[in-house]
């Protein structure tokens, strides 16, 4: 009894972080429908900049909290910065593409936090007057656990005063529930944006502040928790804060139970959790209807069009390209070396997987967020086929898209009945339990318990855990890079084209039919889930494609392939180049590769990466595609005349 | 009007037709029919039943009590879809189009969904049914309008799409709720008489909401008017002018968004 309410207790006090930071995330995207996923960096910053200041002021206990609370302002108006300079200029861009925009932020955060305090792990002093412990039940509990305990509840109430009794909460409510009605009624939404911005970073600051003395500050604390944060505000309902409350709660009792059942895996319990809610309750606990939470869109999609001869020449040469690039490193190794052959064998395997994405996410309108499921999922599957079934290259291959389309068919049952950011956390949710399974080896745990093993004993390794599975090579015929450079462009190109004929079919049409107008679909008969399930099963075999020609090439898999990271890139090349375009995904695939590639060997590059894409947001909105409809993009002929309303 | 008229057949057979809320009688006991031809109106004050009675018609909403019947066959508790599929066209108070097509191929995408082929993977969608699609919108008058993006689209060329579109499945029924909402006087007497024109000429029973009386009067060929869920007056747009209750629900509520009934 008395461990069970130590345990309470504990899982009560990591409620605070998760809450704080939650509540924050759910208020910025209640009002500014953005999806801020800079909201894990602000957290990061938090805890870094008040264990300066703790430094500094922190040796009484007065001067510890001023302290805490300092570095909450301070990441307040780091949030505002990034409200003024960035945010205000893209709350017009296209669906969820203010997404790109914050994930550039983290980028440059991560740098100038490795540059400023260096990437050292900082252990947190211990709060001044809270350093012992109190015996509870003869169990001690450190009183700053009971200090964080009391924090939560405190910032409740403290929310619910500042929404229910103040003029500026009564404004925020209001727009958390018709953003065009309180335009109408005269408010000036800019700074209204500006101060829901402070107050959702600040409370993400303290959040990181107020967990010092537990955790200190490391470099991975902002996608730790960026996860965890977002499973939180979905359970709970997006933009309600009680609802985050309940939900962090929850979680952090399922946390400090989980780790005694099933260590590693308070993630992967999360996740489950979060599916199980989001089957019943697809707006979460306490959230509103979807339809409640129109998220703007940007302008109309042009309609599809053929190409135009100029862009069908530029494709045709830039295949001939690929396909004479071999002969050209063969002729003159000097002028097209090694590497550049493998970089291209890179960009193709990402172009498909990116143009796989877009596929569901652009005509469809069904933004994924854990597509490295079977980008991974399927490589694994072709892996298993080579290690355990001994399977030849030419049949293990097409167990990957195989794969990537049975595990969409089944995740995708689930999904496509939820739409916007739900669908986004659902997806991302499989995608997480899709990565434990490989990287905890849950077939090989399930063996081990029934106690079969090899001849020596030794327990069976069936994904390999971290160490993934090595050594998975193509037959000799396929296996020089020349060969296997070309069936990668081959089967790549093959792929990108079959893609734009079903999009351009009746197939593709009704998907874009429902994502247009889901009333008008549902009123000519037509289907919406089927279709958007079908469409994710495809999705899900071509991104199985990339996986095995990822796997092949690199000639082992490792659980990073399933990872959020992983996911997230490609989302990042689908709406760099462009989501309404079908070209879109190529060239933010090949340009974001290619970059990568260039800036990795500098020791900032994520500062310049990041950099490069908030410029990239700024300067196209539309993406890199977006390039053929500006003026200089028409006058080369890229795109046709613009046409204007009536 | 058209001599060759079709001969009137019923169509739509609404007998008692019911629905509360919550202890709100949102429908109560409404019966009609409506015959081939027939351009029936039901208008009544915010809040009467009217959205109620189409949402149940249309499959959207399961009635408590009553029965539905399409050409003799019932339609109660069918799917929307269902019931599309049986010949039952719908137009919306507020357009709904497909924004990122051209206006045939929005005519296009329903002719591929009615003929079942929305699953085909090859084919350019946009050569499919191409002739059909244009008869469609020269019907309308939208045939050299034909490739442009219906979200660039003025709002009165919306409306005759989405009419283009509730034709393009052969119905034998259309509900059109506020047809003419959010257009200009001249434009809306122009929509009703092309809608008017067009059903007469195929016969097909159009049941129609409106607010603007002018319109009513002017196309109706009955008129049925619903008050609190109940169905007060039914018939000729003349004899419904002259009725007592009529008048005074009018009188009451419509003498002050200037509508006149005289």
């Amino acid at each position: 009894m008395a461990d069970f309410i130590v345990s309470l207790l504990t899982g009560l006090s990591s409620a605070a972080a998760m809450f704080l930071v939650a509540s924050g995330l759910s208020i910025i995207f209640g009002v500014t429908r953005i999806v801020n996923f800079a909201h894990g960096s602000f957290y990061m910053l938090g805890a870094y900049i008040g264990y300066t200041l703790v430094q500094t002021i922190g040796s009484t206990g007065i001067g510890f909290w001023t302290a805490v609370l300092i570095a909450a302002v301070a990441v307040g108006l780091i949030g505002v910065v990034m409200e003024i300079l960035l945010l205000r200029r893209i709350y017009k861009a296209p669906e969820l593409f203010q997404l790109i925009a914050t994930f550039g932020v983290i980028l440059v955060i991560q740098d100038v936090t490795l540059w400023v305090w260096g990437s050292e792990d900082l252990v947190g002093p211990q709060a001044p007057g809270l350093k012992g412990a109190v015996s509870i039940l003869g169990k001690p509990i450190p009183e700053y656990d009971l200090a964080l305990i009391a924090i939560s509840p405190l910032v409740l109430v403290g929310l619910w005063a500042l929404f229910k009794l103040t003029r500026w909460g009564t404004l925020v409510r209001a727009a958390t529930q018709d953003r065009q009605m309180v335009a109408a009624l005269g408010v000036n939404q800019r700074w209204l944006f500006t101060g829901v911005l402070f107050l959702g970073s600040a409370l993400a600051g303290l959040g990181g502040a107020v967990q010092i003395p537990k955790g200190g500050a490391d470099l991975l604390m902002d996608f730790n928790i960026l996860a965890a944060a977002f499973v939180v505000v979905v359970v709970g309902g997006m933009g309600s804060i009680l609802g985050a409350f309940w939900a962090a709660l929850l979680f952090g009792i399922l946390q400090t139970f989980g780790i005694q059942i099933l260590p590693n895996s308070t993630l992967v319990l999360m996740f489950l959790v979060m599916a199980v809610v989001l089957i019943f309750r697809p707006w979460g606990l306490l959230g509103m209807p979807e339809s409640l939470l129109q998220i703007p869109s940007g302008p109309p999609e042009q309609p599809l069009r053929p190409a135009l001869p100029r862009v069908r020449a530029l494709a045709g040469a830039a295949c001939a390209l690929l396909l004479v690039l071999p002969i050209v490193h063969l002729v003159f190794p000097e002028v097209v070396g090694t590497f550049t052959l493998v970089l291209v064998i890179e960009i193709m395997v990402f172009v498909l997987f990116a143009a796989a994405l877009h596929f569901i996410m652009g005509p469809g309108g069904m933004v994924s967020f854990g597509h490295a499921a079977y980008f991974g999922g399927g490589a694994y599957a072709a892996a298993l086929l080579v290690k355990f079934a001994d399977a030849p290259f030419e049949l293990a291959f097409w167990a990957a898209p195989l794969g990537g389309a049975l595990l969409a068919f089944l995740f995708g049952w689930f999904c496509v009945r939820l739409s916007g950011v739900y669908f986004a956390m659902l997806t991302l949710a499989f995608a997480q339990i899709a990565w434990a399974f490989v990287f905890q080896d849950m077939p090989g745990s399930v063996l081990k318990t029934f106690g079969i093993a090899d001849e020596f004993g030794t327990p069976l390794k069936i994904t390999g855990g971290d160490d993934g599975l090595n050594d998975i090579w193509p037959s000799p015929w396929a296996s020089t890079r020349i060969s296997y450079y070309y069936i990668t462009v081959g089967l790549s190109v093959a792929a990108l084209w079959i893609m734009r004929r079903l999009l351009y079919a009746p197939f593709g049409y009704t998907l874009r039919a429902g994502r247009d107008s889901p009333l008008r679909a549902a009123a000519i008969g037509i289907d919406l889930t089927r279709h958007r399930w079908l469409a994710f099963a495809i999705s899900g075999a071509f991104t199985g494609l990339a996986g095995a020609l990822f796997l092949f090439s690199k000639g082992s898999i490792f659980p990073t392939t399933l990872e959020i990271a992983r996911s997230f890139d490609a989302l990042l090349m689908v709406m760099l180049g462009g989501v309404q375009s079908l070209f879109g995904p190529i060239f933010g695939a090949a340009a974001l590769t290619w970059l990568n590639d260039l800036f990795s060997v500098l020791s900032y590059w994520r500062f310049l990466l990041g950099v490069t894409i908030i410029a990239l947001v700024l300067l196209l909105p539309q993406g890199l595609a977006g390039f053929a409809d500006t003026r200089p993009g028409r006058r080369l002929r890229l795109a046709r005349p613009e046409e204007t309303g009536a | 009007m058209s001599v060759a008229q079709h001969e009137r057949v019923p169509v739509l057979e609404v007998e008692a037709l019911s629905k509360s809320f919550g202890g709100v009688q949102a429908v109560e006991r409404v019966s009609f029919t409506l015959s081939s031809s027939e351009l029936l109106a039901m208008i009544g004050p915010n809040g009467a039943g009217k959205t109620t009675c189409f949402n149940m018609l249309n499959g959207q909403l399961r009635p408590d009590a009553g029965a539905v019947r399409l050409n003799g066959r019932s339609i109660l508790g069918l799917s929307p879809q269902s019931i599309w599929r049986l010949g039952v066209g719908r137009t919306f108070q507020i357009t709904a189009t497909f924004a990122s097509m051209t206006v045939r191929e929005n005519v296009q995408m329903v002719l591929i969904n009615y003929h079942r082929r929305s699953r085909a993977l090859w084919r350019p969608a946009e050569n499919h049914y191409i002739d059909e699609a244009m008869t469609l919108l020269e019907c309308v008058g939208m045939d050299r309008q034909y490739d442009r993006a219906c979200g660039v689209l003025a709002y009165g060329d919306l409306k005759r799409v989405e009419l283009a579109i509730a034709l393009a499945n052969e119905p034998k029924l259309l509900l059109m709720d506020e047809p003419t909402a959010g257009m200009a006087p001249r434009e809306r007497m122009e929509l009703m008489q092309l809608t008017a024109e067009i059903v007469h000429e195929r016969g097909i029973a159009v049941l129609f909401t409106e607010h603007d009386m002018d319109v009513v009067f002017a196309h109706a060929d009955r008129i049925m008017v619903l008050n609190r869920g109940e169905l007060i007056s039914e018939g000729p747009p003349m004899a419904v002018r002259s009725n007592k209750k009529v008048q005074e629900i009018y009188l009451g509520s419509g003498a002050a968004h200037g509508v006149e009934i005289s």
